[in-house]
């Protein structure tokens, strides 16, 4: 079943207050909702009544101590993992059932926590595959090399072009994406997710293994493609330095469960959080 | 004189093995998967341009395409039922599987056109061009043709268009490509189908030259030309290609100098070197398992 052939349900209310969600988007739906989601594997609930909802331009961070079902969440919202409770609303669609392929198709990029390019194409097959589901021609046309698949392709390349350049990555097209710098193969990673078109763009820990300048730079980035695409981007990240300066929501996770959200300066002295961090403090 | 002769020959039914070979590593490659029906797919295509061209007297071309056509399909069909509900069973299991299509295929042969040996009538004239004492059939220019324009279409299908870019992503890393919305069973029932249809090219030219067709036939060049795709680097496709054609002329050689008898043990005796050597085959990548 194609995405298109779910039941697109009425667009929902304005969220309440406590959904955090930034004033420009208060009287917009949600791109992403999720309603009690959590998944059990045996006995084991790795995440359970996650409920959060996401306005069209938000910029929101996940954060949690190691193996509080962070990449988990990443994993349930783009179908690798079904869930086993609970509702994901795309756009006000309920993703249920749909395949990872068709969640991607419908609106969700994401990146991976381990880059997972595919490392014996170029840098510019990377993102033509991200573009893969919006080239439109048949396996009839590209074997009778028609006129459809040459303008098909000039019209893919000058996309991935397009969007290398914002990362000024233009001129490496042609080079093996296995052989980019690690700062490099993260951007590309970003831009490969870009190419799928997404509404929701999923960032599991993008600065990971960046030094202080990177990250500097990669905050600048993400938040000029928010801009620019005017897509909601929700990130995982242990640089608090990042997610302070420029998430405007942020979700603490632990033991699978939301234990707190708010704005930055709400969850900085929010004292379930230190505990979830730090440890309980000795009572004198 | 007579040593170009054997490497004439040697290179026509190379040529026939990198042309079925190329349906094995395509598969494993996308698919990780021993596909050992393969071989039988051949011999379903030949039979079918068989009766094309023998019961209904259709032109060559004709016979050779229902062929192609008969076999995609087949193709699609075996994936579909047998291997499709296996997708994330064992890869043992999955291998079991693929030898019971293969007996299934045989035996289904057997029932439906007994094992008397068919006569195949080339599906070109029985003549050949000489050059000096040098004389090549038209079997064999027809055959090295063949094999070298699908060797060409193919890369250029892989590398140019989207279809071909979206294997090669699969190929590379299922669980990524998924996430960049790429269908991956289409993507492998696709394979499949370009590695069946290319299954009944090369048992058109191998019973063109070798003309003896049987419900068996299809077996011994299935599994010599799994050895030449792993001979050259399961999984990649100039691999494939040079493996099928390496031990095709080998194979040749050691007929026309050694011993015919033994010529079956030395093919895959040179094969156990290369790969007590270089372990991933001519040009295959060595995989760096994660500790």
């Amino acid at each position: 079943m194609s995405p298109k052939e779910y039941i697109k349900r009425e667009p929902l209310m304005p969220q309440p207050a406590t959904n955090f969600i930034p004033e420009r988007d208060i009287h917009k739906s949600p791109v992403i909702e999720c309603r009690n989601l959590g998944i059990d594997f045996g006995g084991l609930s790795a995440v359970s009544n996650f409920n959060i909802a996401m306005g069209p331009t938000e910029i929101s961070g996940l954060i949690g101590p190691n193996g509080a079902g962070k990449t988990t969440i990443f994993n349930l919202l783009t179908k690798v993992y079904q869930p086993t409770h609970g509702t994901i609303l795309l756009n006000g669609v309920d993703t249920h059932n749909m395949t990872p392929a068709q969640v991607s198709q419908a609106g969700i990029g994401r990146t991976f926590q381990n880059i997972r390019l595919f490392k014996d194409m170029s840098v510019i097959d990377n993102v033509l595959v991200g573009l893969h589901y919006q080239i439109d021609y048949g396996l009839g046309t590209s074997i009778f090399r028609l006129p459809r698949f040459f303008s098909e392709e000039k019209k893919a390349r000058e996309k991935a072009l397009e969007l290398l350049s914002i990362f000024d990555m233009a001129d490496m097209a042609d080079t093996k994406s296995g052989s980019l710098p690690y700062g490099a193969q993260r951007r590309l990673e970003i831009v490969r997710a870009l190419a799928t078109d997404p509404c929701l763009l999923l960032l599991d820990e993008p600065a990971a293994g960046m030094n202080p300048m990177e990250t500097e730079e990669l905050m600048e980035n993400i938040v000029r493609i928010r801009d620019m695409f005017q897509i909601a981007i929700l990130l995982i990240e242990h640089d608090m330095k990042l997610v302070m300066g420029i998430c405007e929501v942020i979700g603490v996770l632990n033991f699978g469960q939301l234990i707190a959200k708010g704005t930055p300066d709400e969850i900085q002295s929010n004292p379930a959080v230190i505990e979830a961090y730090l440890g309980k403090q000795k009572e004198e | 004189m007579s040593f170009l002769n054997y490497l004439v020959s040697g290179l026509s039914l190379g040529s026939i093995y990198a042309i079925i070979a190329l349906g094995y590593t395509m598969v494993y490659g996308i698919a990780k998967m021993l596909n050992f029906a393969h071989g039988d797919v051949i011999m379903v295509g030949s039979y079918v341009c068989f009766f094309a061209m023998m019961r209904f007297e259709l032109p060559p071309v004709i016979g050779v395409l229902l062929a192609v056509l008969v076999c995609t399909i087949l193709g699609i069909i075996i994936e579909k039922l047998a291997y499709k509900p296996l997708r994330s069973a064992p890869s043992l299991a999955v291998l079991i599987t693929a030898i019971g299509v293969s007996y299934f295929l045989q035996n289904s042969a057997l029932l439906l056109w007994t094992s008397n040996p068919k006569v195949f009538n080339s599906i070109v004239g029985k003549g050949s061009v000489n050059i000096g004492a040098l004389s090549i059939s038209y079997v064999t220019l027809l055959t090295v043709g063949i094999c070298v324009v699908i060797m060409i279409v193919l890369t250029t299908f892989i590398n140019t268009t989207k279809m071909g870019k979206a294997m090669r992503a699969v190929s590379e890393d299922k669980g990524a490509a998924q996430l960049m919305g790429i269908d991956v069973n289409k993507t492998i029932s696709m394979t499949f189908a370009i590695g069946s249809g290319l299954a009944a090219i090369a048992g058109v030219l191998l019973c063109s030259a070798y003309p003896t067709l049987m419900p068996t036939t299809g077996s011994m060049p299935g599994i010599k030309a799994f050895t030449a795709a792993v001979f050259g680097g399961i999984g990649s496709i100039p691999g494939a290609f040079l493996g099928g054609i390496l031990l095709g002329v080998i194979e040749n050689f050691a007929k026309a100098y050694i011993s015919t008898e033994f010529s079956d043990a030395i093919v895959f005796g040179v094969l156990i070197i290369v790969l007590l050597v270089k372990p991933a085959g001519l040009l295959g990548k060595q995989v760096n398992e994660k500790v």
